[in-house]
């Protein structure tokens, strides 16, 4: 079994807009995006509604459930191995990020996940999947 | 307005080198807009037009301005990544409709081969970038970002490896008759499925190359092209758009090409079948199939069986594409394809691509370009192009 091994993360650069996001990340907590105005959830977060355009949008907690939309095994250019892939969490949207922890041969598309938290160089730990 | 027959291409140059370690980026695109001049017949007085993306140094058009010596009434600078260039010609041939500019030059130059570019780097846009902080952290490069596509692309669709590399196949056959190509050798689907795998599905071969160069292109009003060389290319319709990850509703079966391609099917007046060659954006094997897809050469999901057993091969196959051996065999300067796209449409229109590859009679071309990320944010821009009279 390969395992993926761990990666230097880069920090994310944290503004006005995502700051919720990376503080609850720091507390264990996914945050995502609901407009009240047309009730469509949105990732990633944006203060006004890429869907409807209303500024009357709120951060939500996510269970942190989703199933691998598609993914790519970074299988050389790279110092470490690793998985970027997309998650479509259960409340509807998908997301960019990693799976981690688990077996790099054995991840397929459809495949339930749940979210982890993995430090990051000098920022906050970012939202990761593992199976 | 249409800007159907309202502008013509009288003039292309695509820069011979393939690494250029001891030019400027700045000289090779000087050089470059000298060459199709050159072709064209034009002096730099007479341009009074210029369009540049981001591979142009400095300020873009203000530096280049500046630089090439050159005094305009009109500049461009949007910047779509590699599909960059095909826009400026569509925005070129608009700015010449609206009597903004009569001769517009469009240049692409830059060196990431000397610079040590690699399609498996990590990018970062910068602190304001609004995706950035969703995106950087996770290592989202060219190469896996363009793999997550082809890895749905297969589950969806049943689409094969060996599928995705009959078009790395078919470039090769075309790049064994160009001297300038990087890679000139005829590969086969083995050799494909054989090397390295960089980011799962996709394999070193399904890659384009990294390469220094450039290209310049010429647009002019039709009644200035028609005293210019024969014979004369008619910009017929083009379309553009921008596709990303739609607030999270992500749906990477297909590209921004679904957008872009029916508006230039409809200004063009044509449909796909008409299409006697088309140069198709190759950063990777997987651009091409989808690309073709949506542009409507095969139904969805039926990209896989298009594209096999030499399908795109010119001379054999139904869709003669990338008859310079593309970006997967011949170069992708600055890596941006969209300039060589162009150029190579317009030599099979005028009949001047190499004898081996050249459509007979071709009298209907298309160049296709996706830049970007296919699998996060990218432009497209289709050029639908005829020979005239």
């Amino acid at each position: 079994m390969l395992m993926a091994p761990e990666r230097k993360l880069p920090a994310p650069s944290v503004g006005p807009d995502n700051k919720p996001f990376f503080d609850a990340a720091a507390n264990g907590k996914l945050l995502i995006k609901q407009c009240s105005a047309c009730g469509e959830h949105h990732f990633y977060p944006r203060p006004i509604c890429p869907h409807c355009f209303s500024d009357k949008t709120n951060w939500v907690e996510s269970a942190g459930k989703g199933a691998i939309y598609s993914y790519s095994v970074m299988r050389r250019g790279s110092p470490v191995q690793y998985v970027i892939a997309y998650v479509t969490l259960a409340e509807g949207v998908t997301m960019l990020t990693n799976i981690v922890d688990c077996d790099l041969d054995a991840i397929r598309i459809g495949q339930a996940v749940r979210v982890v938290f993995k430090p990051t160089e000098g920022g906050p730990p970012v939202p990761m999947f593992a199976p | 307005m249409s800007i159907k027959r309202k502008a013509a291409l009288v003039g292309i140059y695509e820069h011979p080198t393939r690494k250029a370690e001891d030019k400027s980026v700045a000289q090779l695109h000087a050089e470059v807009a000298k060459g199709a001049l050159e072709d064209a017949g034009l002096t730099k007085k007479d341009i009074d037009g210029y369009f540049c993306a981001g591979d142009a140094p400095g300020l873009g058009p203000l530096s280049m301005v500046d630089y090439l010596g050159l005094k305009v009434r009109h500049v461009d600078s949007t910047d779509t990544g590699g599909s960059s260039y095909l826009v400026h010609v569509s925005h070129a041939a608009q700015a010449i409709a609206a009597g903004k500019c009569d001769i517009a030059l469009v240049t692409l130059a830059g060196r990431p081969r000397s610079e040590g570019s690699s399609g498996t780097q990590p990018r970062n846009y910068g602190a304001a970038t609004p995706d950035g902080p969703f995106e950087y952290p996770y290592g989202g490069a060219t190469a896996n970002m363009y793999a997550m596509v082809a890895m749905r692309h297969m589950h969806e669709y049943g689409t094969t490896a060996e599928q995705l590399a009959w078009i790395k196949v078919a470039a090769s056959h075309h790049a064994q008759h160009n001297p300038h190509a990087m890679l000139r050798e005829v590969v086969t689907v083995q050799d494909v499925l054989d090397s390295p795998v960089i980011a799962d599905p996709l394999h070193r071969l399904d890659c384009c190359v990294v390469s220094d160069g450039g290209g310049a292109v010429i647009v002019a009003r039709p009644e200035i092209a028609k005293s210019l060389r024969p014979p004369l290319v008619n910009i017929l319709g083009t379309g553009e758009a921008v596709k990303g990850q739609l607030g999270g509703k992500v749906d990477l079966t297909y590209s921004a090409a679904a957008w872009s391609g029916p508006v230039a099917f409809a200004e063009a007046g044509v449909k796909p079948s008409d299409i006697q060659y088309a140069s198709i954006y190759d950063s990777f094997t997987i651009t091409v199939l989808m690309q073709i897809e949506d542009l409507g050469f095969c139904k969805k999901g039926e990209g896989g069986r298009f594209v096999s057993d030499g399908n795109l091969i010119s001379g054999t196959g139904r869709l003669p594409f990338n008859t310079d051996g593309g970006g997967l065999c011949n170069n992708h300067p600055a890596n941006r394809g969209g300039m060589t796209k162009v150029i190579e449409a317009v030599r099979q229109l005028r009949g001047e691509a190499h004898p081996k590859v050249q459509v007979k009679n071709c009298r209907l071309a298309l160049a296709q370009g996706t830049g970007g990320q296919l699998g996060s944010r990218h432009g497209s821009a289709t050029l639908i192009m005829e020979r005239g009279e």
